[in-house]
Protein backbone atom coordinates (compact mmCIF):
# COMPACT_ATOMS: atom_id res chain seq x y z
CA UNK A 1 0.00 0.00 0.00
CA UNK A 2 1.38 3.33 -0.81
CA UNK A 3 1.81 6.02 1.40
CA UNK A 4 -0.88 8.19 2.92
CA UNK A 5 -1.00 11.59 1.54
CA UNK A 6 -1.86 14.61 3.96
CA UNK A 7 -3.90 17.88 2.09
CA UNK A 8 -4.21 21.28 4.57
CA UNK A 9 -7.34 22.48 4.35
CA UNK A 10 -7.96 25.44 5.10
CA UNK A 11 -11.64 26.26 6.49
CA UNK A 12 -13.30 29.99 6.71
CA UNK A 13 -15.22 28.94 9.75
CA UNK A 14 -18.10 31.51 10.94
CA UNK A 15 -20.06 30.61 13.84
CA UNK A 16 -22.92 32.83 14.50
CA UNK A 17 -23.91 32.24 18.47
CA UNK A 18 -19.52 32.79 19.39
CA UNK A 19 -17.52 35.12 16.84
CA UNK A 20 -17.52 38.50 15.23
CA UNK A 21 -16.09 38.11 12.66
CA UNK A 22 -15.52 34.79 10.31
CA UNK A 23 -11.73 33.00 11.01
CA UNK A 24 -9.88 30.72 9.21
CA UNK A 25 -9.05 26.95 10.99
CA UNK A 26 -6.45 24.42 9.49
CA UNK A 27 -7.22 20.91 9.25
CA UNK A 28 -4.62 18.31 8.09
CA UNK A 29 -6.81 15.85 5.95
CA UNK A 30 -5.57 12.32 4.91
CA UNK A 31 -6.68 11.38 1.34
CA UNK A 32 -7.01 9.41 -1.77
CA UNK A 33 -6.77 10.20 -5.26
CA UNK A 34 -10.75 10.11 -5.92
CA UNK A 35 -11.57 12.23 -3.05
CA UNK A 36 -13.20 15.34 -4.16
CA UNK A 37 -12.80 18.52 -1.78
CA UNK A 38 -16.38 17.73 -0.59
CA UNK A 39 -15.42 14.21 0.69
CA UNK A 40 -12.59 16.69 2.78
CA UNK A 41 -14.61 18.89 4.00
CA UNK A 42 -16.96 15.76 5.05
CA UNK A 43 -13.82 14.01 6.66
CA UNK A 44 -13.01 17.39 8.38
CA UNK A 45 -16.60 17.11 10.06
CA UNK A 46 -16.71 13.59 10.46
CA UNK A 47 -13.23 13.21 12.66
CA UNK A 48 -11.75 16.69 13.96
CA UNK A 49 -15.30 19.52 14.15
CA UNK A 50 -18.56 17.69 13.88
CA UNK A 51 -20.19 21.30 14.20
CA UNK A 52 -18.56 22.55 10.58
CA UNK A 53 -21.59 23.14 8.58
CA UNK A 54 -21.80 23.27 4.81
CA UNK A 55 -24.43 22.23 2.46
CA UNK A 56 -24.62 19.57 -0.17
CA UNK A 57 -26.36 16.66 -1.51
CA UNK A 58 -25.96 14.77 -4.90
CA UNK A 59 -22.16 14.52 -5.03
CA UNK A 60 -22.47 14.12 -8.73
CA UNK A 61 -23.16 18.23 -9.85
CA UNK A 62 -26.61 17.90 -10.73
CA UNK A 63 -28.17 19.71 -7.22
CA UNK A 64 -26.18 22.90 -6.85
CA UNK A 65 -25.93 22.66 -2.89
CA UNK A 66 -22.01 22.72 -2.85
CA UNK A 67 -20.74 25.59 -4.33
CA UNK A 68 -17.31 27.29 -2.35
CA UNK A 69 -14.90 29.27 -2.93
CA UNK A 70 -12.01 27.06 -3.32
CA UNK A 71 -8.48 29.13 -3.83
CA UNK A 72 -10.91 32.03 -4.30
CA UNK A 73 -12.96 30.32 -7.62
CA UNK A 74 -16.18 29.23 -6.76
CA UNK A 75 -16.55 25.85 -7.93
CA UNK A 76 -18.77 22.63 -7.18
CA UNK A 77 -16.56 20.83 -4.54
CA UNK A 78 -17.97 17.42 -5.18
CA UNK A 79 -16.27 17.90 -8.95
CA UNK A 80 -13.26 19.22 -7.98
CA UNK A 81 -10.62 17.04 -6.61
CA UNK A 82 -8.42 16.98 -3.76
CA UNK A 83 -5.39 15.75 -5.78
CA UNK A 84 -5.56 18.95 -8.04
CA UNK A 85 -4.25 21.16 -5.08
CA UNK A 86 -1.86 18.51 -4.03
CA UNK A 87 0.69 19.30 -2.56
CA UNK A 88 -0.47 23.06 -1.95
CA UNK A 89 -2.86 24.04 0.92
CA UNK A 90 -6.59 24.32 -0.59
CA UNK A 91 -8.66 26.80 0.87
CA UNK A 92 -12.32 26.83 0.92
CA UNK A 93 -14.63 29.43 2.00
CA UNK A 94 -18.39 30.81 1.64
CA UNK A 95 -19.39 32.29 -1.47
CA UNK A 96 -18.32 35.47 -2.32
CA UNK A 97 -21.01 38.20 -2.45
CA UNK A 98 -23.43 36.82 0.00
CA UNK A 99 -24.27 36.81 3.96
CA UNK A 100 -22.57 33.74 5.68
CA UNK A 101 -25.22 32.31 7.39
CA UNK A 102 -22.39 29.72 9.41
CA UNK A 103 -19.19 28.26 8.11
CA UNK A 104 -19.32 27.51 4.41
CA UNK A 105 -23.20 28.13 4.39
CA UNK A 106 -24.77 31.70 2.83
CA UNK A 107 -28.09 33.25 2.87
CA UNK A 108 -29.48 32.33 -0.09
CA UNK A 109 -32.98 34.78 0.74
CA UNK A 110 -31.58 37.66 -1.91
CA UNK A 111 -31.37 34.90 -4.59
CA UNK A 112 -35.04 33.59 -4.14
CA UNK A 113 -36.75 37.49 -4.18
CA UNK A 114 -34.52 37.47 -7.18
CA UNK A 115 -35.52 33.98 -8.72
CA UNK A 116 -38.91 35.17 -7.52
CA UNK A 117 -39.21 38.30 -9.62
CA UNK A 118 -38.04 37.39 -13.06
CA UNK A 119 -41.63 34.96 -12.84
CA UNK A 120 -39.65 31.39 -13.77
CA UNK A 121 -42.34 29.98 -15.57
CA UNK A 122 -44.11 29.70 -18.84
CA UNK A 123 -46.73 32.91 -18.95
CA UNK A 124 -49.31 32.12 -21.95
CA UNK A 125 -49.80 34.24 -24.52
CA UNK A 126 -52.97 33.49 -24.28
CA UNK A 127 -55.49 31.30 -21.89
CA UNK A 128 -55.52 27.49 -23.47
CA UNK A 129 -58.12 25.51 -22.85
CA UNK A 130 -57.38 21.15 -22.44
CA UNK A 131 -59.03 20.88 -26.44
CA UNK A 132 -56.81 22.77 -27.70
CA UNK A 133 -54.52 20.03 -27.05
CA UNK A 134 -50.61 20.46 -25.97
CA UNK A 135 -48.54 22.96 -27.65
CA UNK A 136 -46.43 22.31 -30.79
CA UNK A 137 -42.55 22.85 -30.29
CA UNK A 138 -40.02 22.81 -33.54
CA UNK A 139 -36.78 21.42 -33.25
CA UNK A 140 -35.40 24.85 -33.86
CA UNK A 141 -37.59 26.36 -31.37
CA UNK A 142 -36.45 23.93 -28.64
CA UNK A 143 -32.77 24.88 -29.38
CA UNK A 144 -33.55 28.49 -28.49
CA UNK A 145 -34.06 27.72 -25.07
CA UNK A 146 -32.72 24.54 -23.98
CA UNK A 147 -28.76 25.36 -23.03
CA UNK A 148 -30.73 27.93 -20.28
CA UNK A 149 -32.79 25.03 -19.14
CA UNK A 150 -29.14 23.42 -17.96
CA UNK A 151 -28.83 26.15 -14.68
CA UNK A 152 -28.82 24.08 -11.34
CA UNK A 153 -29.12 27.43 -9.48
CA UNK A 154 -25.72 26.64 -7.81
CA UNK A 155 -24.83 30.62 -7.26
CA UNK A 156 -21.33 30.53 -8.55
CA UNK A 157 -22.09 32.86 -11.19
CA UNK A 158 -23.06 35.35 -8.76
CA UNK A 159 -20.24 34.91 -6.50
CA UNK A 160 -17.98 35.00 -9.75
CA UNK A 161 -19.66 38.57 -10.59
CA UNK A 162 -17.77 41.69 -9.46
CA UNK A 163 -20.94 43.70 -10.15
CA UNK A 164 -23.04 42.09 -7.82
CA UNK A 165 -20.68 42.43 -5.29
CA UNK A 166 -21.09 46.12 -6.13
CA UNK A 167 -24.53 46.63 -6.28
CA UNK A 168 -26.43 43.48 -4.30
CA UNK A 169 -29.55 44.40 -5.70
CA UNK A 170 -28.51 43.39 -9.40
CA UNK A 171 -30.54 40.70 -10.79
CA UNK A 172 -27.85 38.67 -11.69
CA UNK A 173 -26.56 36.38 -14.33
CA UNK A 174 -28.46 33.07 -13.32
CA UNK A 175 -31.81 34.85 -12.57
CA UNK A 176 -31.10 36.40 -15.97
CA UNK A 177 -30.51 33.32 -17.65
CA UNK A 178 -33.76 31.82 -16.25
CA UNK A 179 -35.64 35.03 -17.37
CA UNK A 180 -33.62 34.51 -21.12
CA UNK A 181 -35.05 30.33 -21.02
CA UNK A 182 -38.68 31.75 -20.17
CA UNK A 183 -39.07 34.55 -22.88
CA UNK A 184 -36.91 32.25 -25.25
CA UNK A 185 -39.62 29.90 -25.70
CA UNK A 186 -42.47 29.36 -27.80
CA UNK A 187 -44.99 28.52 -25.64
CA UNK A 188 -44.57 32.00 -23.61
CA UNK A 189 -45.47 35.75 -23.83
CA UNK A 190 -44.15 36.92 -20.72
CA UNK A 191 -41.21 38.96 -22.41
CA UNK A 192 -43.02 42.50 -21.73
CA UNK A 193 -44.08 41.67 -17.99
CA UNK A 194 -40.20 40.47 -17.23
CA UNK A 195 -38.89 43.59 -19.42
CA UNK A 196 -39.84 45.78 -16.02
CA UNK A 197 -37.28 43.95 -13.96
CA UNK A 198 -34.27 43.58 -16.95
CA UNK A 199 -34.98 47.23 -17.70
CA UNK A 200 -34.90 48.55 -14.87
CA UNK A 201 -32.19 50.20 -12.49
CA UNK A 202 -31.82 46.68 -10.82
CA UNK A 203 -31.56 44.91 -14.63
CA UNK A 204 -29.31 43.89 -17.16
CA UNK A 205 -27.45 47.13 -17.21
CA UNK A 206 -25.46 46.80 -13.79
CA UNK A 207 -23.68 44.29 -16.12
CA UNK A 208 -19.95 45.49 -17.07
CA UNK A 209 -19.56 42.27 -19.11
CA UNK A 210 -16.81 40.92 -17.16
CA UNK A 211 -18.29 37.60 -18.40
CA UNK A 212 -16.02 35.24 -15.27
CA UNK A 213 -20.24 34.37 -14.60
CA UNK A 214 -19.87 32.16 -17.47
CA UNK A 215 -16.65 30.97 -17.23
CA UNK A 216 -17.41 29.40 -13.55
CA UNK A 217 -20.52 28.09 -14.70
CA UNK A 218 -20.87 24.14 -14.34
CA UNK A 219 -23.42 23.54 -16.59
CA UNK A 220 -22.14 25.85 -19.57
CA UNK A 221 -25.40 27.95 -19.29
CA UNK A 222 -23.81 30.92 -20.92
CA UNK A 223 -25.43 33.74 -18.58
CA UNK A 224 -23.12 36.57 -19.43
CA UNK A 225 -24.31 36.00 -22.88
CA UNK A 226 -27.87 36.34 -21.31
CA UNK A 227 -27.43 39.13 -19.70
CA UNK A 228 -26.01 40.65 -22.69
CA UNK A 229 -28.63 39.84 -25.15
CA UNK A 230 -30.86 41.42 -23.27
CA UNK A 231 -29.22 44.92 -23.16
CA UNK A 232 -29.89 44.45 -26.73
CA UNK A 233 -33.26 43.68 -25.73
CA UNK A 234 -33.69 46.08 -23.06
CA UNK A 235 -32.04 49.04 -25.27
CA UNK A 236 -35.45 48.52 -27.58
CA UNK A 237 -37.31 48.07 -25.65
CA UNK A 238 -36.36 51.30 -24.61
CA UNK A 239 -36.66 53.23 -27.41
CA UNK A 240 -39.14 51.64 -29.31
CA UNK A 241 -41.93 50.94 -26.52
CA UNK A 242 -43.42 54.40 -27.76
CA UNK A 243 -44.20 53.10 -30.83
CA UNK A 244 -45.31 49.35 -29.96
CA UNK A 245 -49.14 49.05 -29.61
CA UNK A 246 -49.14 47.82 -26.27
CA UNK A 247 -46.25 50.53 -25.09
CA UNK A 248 -44.39 47.94 -23.66
CA UNK A 249 -43.37 47.73 -20.13
CA UNK A 250 -43.70 51.05 -17.98
CA UNK B 1 -43.76 43.47 -5.91
CA UNK B 2 -42.02 45.97 -5.41
CA UNK B 3 -41.86 48.63 -8.42
CA UNK B 4 -39.02 49.20 -10.13
CA UNK B 5 -37.24 52.94 -12.04
CA UNK B 6 -36.64 52.27 -15.82
CA UNK B 7 -32.81 52.40 -15.91
CA UNK B 8 -31.76 55.24 -18.62
CA UNK B 9 -28.72 53.48 -19.43
CA UNK B 10 -29.73 52.85 -22.78
CA UNK B 11 -29.17 55.77 -23.85
CA UNK B 12 -25.64 55.85 -22.48
CA UNK B 13 -25.08 52.01 -23.50
CA UNK B 14 -25.90 52.26 -26.58
CA UNK B 15 -23.61 55.93 -27.20
CA UNK B 16 -21.00 53.65 -25.41
CA UNK B 17 -21.35 50.65 -27.48
CA UNK B 18 -20.92 53.05 -31.09
CA UNK B 19 -17.95 54.51 -29.70
CA UNK B 20 -16.37 50.73 -29.20
CA UNK B 21 -17.02 50.16 -32.46
CA UNK B 22 -16.20 52.91 -34.16
CA UNK B 23 -13.01 52.58 -32.27
CA UNK B 24 -11.87 48.71 -33.16
CA UNK B 25 -13.09 49.90 -36.71
CA UNK B 26 -10.71 52.90 -36.92
CA UNK B 27 -8.98 53.74 -33.84
CA UNK B 28 -5.50 51.57 -34.73
CA UNK B 29 -5.75 53.01 -38.58
CA UNK B 30 -6.34 56.33 -37.24
CA UNK B 31 -3.19 56.20 -34.67
CA UNK B 32 -1.29 54.97 -37.70
CA UNK B 33 -1.97 57.28 -39.72
CA UNK B 34 -1.72 60.54 -37.90
CA UNK B 35 0.37 59.45 -35.42
CA UNK B 36 3.15 57.21 -37.38
CA UNK B 37 2.99 57.41 -41.16
CA UNK B 38 2.29 61.01 -41.91
CA UNK B 39 5.22 62.20 -39.44
CA UNK B 40 7.79 59.90 -40.75
CA UNK B 41 6.41 60.07 -43.97
CA UNK B 42 6.05 56.37 -44.42
CA UNK B 43 3.50 55.36 -47.23
CA UNK B 44 1.57 58.96 -47.66
CA UNK B 45 3.53 61.86 -48.78
CA UNK B 46 4.48 64.20 -45.64
CA UNK B 47 1.53 67.04 -46.75
CA UNK B 48 -1.18 65.18 -46.30
CA UNK B 49 -2.22 66.20 -43.26
CA UNK B 50 -1.25 70.44 -44.18
CA UNK B 51 -3.93 72.82 -43.16
CA UNK B 52 -5.16 73.46 -46.42
CA UNK B 53 -5.98 69.62 -46.92
CA UNK B 54 -7.41 68.88 -43.31
CA UNK B 55 -9.75 72.24 -43.99
CA UNK B 56 -10.95 71.18 -47.67
CA UNK B 57 -11.19 67.44 -45.37
CA UNK B 58 -13.49 68.96 -42.45
CA UNK B 59 -15.26 71.28 -45.81
CA UNK B 60 -16.94 68.18 -47.23
CA UNK B 61 -19.87 67.38 -45.84
CA UNK B 62 -18.54 63.40 -45.22
CA UNK B 63 -15.09 64.83 -43.96
CA UNK B 64 -16.90 66.40 -41.28
CA UNK B 65 -19.41 63.46 -41.00
CA UNK B 66 -16.88 61.48 -40.02
CA UNK B 67 -14.68 63.72 -37.89
CA UNK B 68 -17.46 64.32 -35.66
CA UNK B 69 -18.84 60.87 -35.67
CA UNK B 70 -14.86 59.69 -34.63
CA UNK B 71 -14.71 62.75 -31.61
CA UNK B 72 -17.92 62.44 -30.20
CA UNK B 73 -18.69 58.47 -29.88
CA UNK B 74 -15.05 58.23 -29.01
CA UNK B 75 -15.90 60.73 -26.03
CA UNK B 76 -18.55 59.64 -24.81
CA UNK B 77 -17.41 55.59 -25.06
CA UNK B 78 -14.42 56.82 -23.07
CA UNK B 79 -16.82 58.69 -20.66
CA UNK B 80 -19.33 55.62 -20.08
CA UNK B 81 -16.16 53.38 -19.60
CA UNK B 82 -14.60 55.85 -17.10
CA UNK B 83 -17.50 56.57 -15.27
CA UNK B 84 -18.38 52.62 -14.49
CA UNK B 85 -14.48 52.39 -13.67
CA UNK B 86 -14.40 54.94 -10.77
CA UNK B 87 -17.79 52.87 -10.04
CA UNK B 88 -15.82 49.63 -9.80
CA UNK B 89 -13.15 51.44 -7.55
CA UNK B 90 -15.21 52.67 -5.16
CA UNK B 91 -16.13 55.97 -6.36
CA UNK B 92 -19.92 55.83 -6.83
CA UNK B 93 -22.28 57.67 -9.74
CA UNK B 94 -23.23 60.77 -7.85
CA UNK B 95 -24.02 64.51 -9.69
CA UNK B 96 -19.83 65.11 -9.92
CA UNK B 97 -19.57 61.63 -11.37
CA UNK B 98 -21.54 62.35 -14.07
CA UNK B 99 -20.43 66.06 -14.57
CA UNK B 100 -16.69 64.67 -15.14
CA UNK B 101 -17.63 61.72 -17.62
CA UNK B 102 -20.85 62.34 -19.26
CA UNK B 103 -21.09 66.23 -18.65
CA UNK B 104 -17.84 66.44 -20.54
CA UNK B 105 -18.77 63.94 -23.61
CA UNK B 106 -21.80 66.23 -23.66
CA UNK B 107 -19.70 69.27 -23.89
CA UNK B 108 -17.13 68.06 -26.56
CA UNK B 109 -19.77 66.84 -28.79
CA UNK B 110 -21.20 70.12 -28.31
CA UNK B 111 -17.81 72.26 -29.24
CA UNK B 112 -17.13 69.73 -32.00
CA UNK B 113 -20.80 70.12 -33.81
CA UNK B 114 -20.39 73.74 -33.51
CA UNK B 115 -16.34 74.31 -34.39
CA UNK B 116 -17.17 71.69 -37.56
CA UNK B 117 -20.06 73.61 -38.39
CA UNK B 118 -18.37 77.22 -38.43
CA UNK B 119 -15.94 75.93 -40.78
CA UNK B 120 -18.49 75.81 -43.42
CA UNK B 121 -18.78 73.86 -46.53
Amino acid sequence: MSEQKIIEIEVLRYLPESDQAPHSEVYKVPFTDDMSVLQGVQYIKDNFDGSLTFRWSCRMAICGSCGMMINGVPKLSCETFIRDYYPRRISVEALDNFPIEKDLVVDLSGFIEKLEAIQPYIIPKEPRTVEQGEYIQTPAQFAEYIQYTSCINCMLCYAACPHTGLDPDFVGPGAMALLHRYNMDSRDGGQAQRMELAASEDGVFVCGATGYCSEVCPKKVDPGNAVNINKINAAKDYFLRFLSPKGGAK
Amino acid sequence: MKTRKRSNAPIFWLLFGGGGMMAALFGPMLVFITGIAVPLGLLLPTGTMSYPNMLAFAQNFIGKGFIFVVIFLFIWHAAHRTFHSAHEIGIHGGPLTKLMTYGVAAVVTVIAGVVLLGLGF
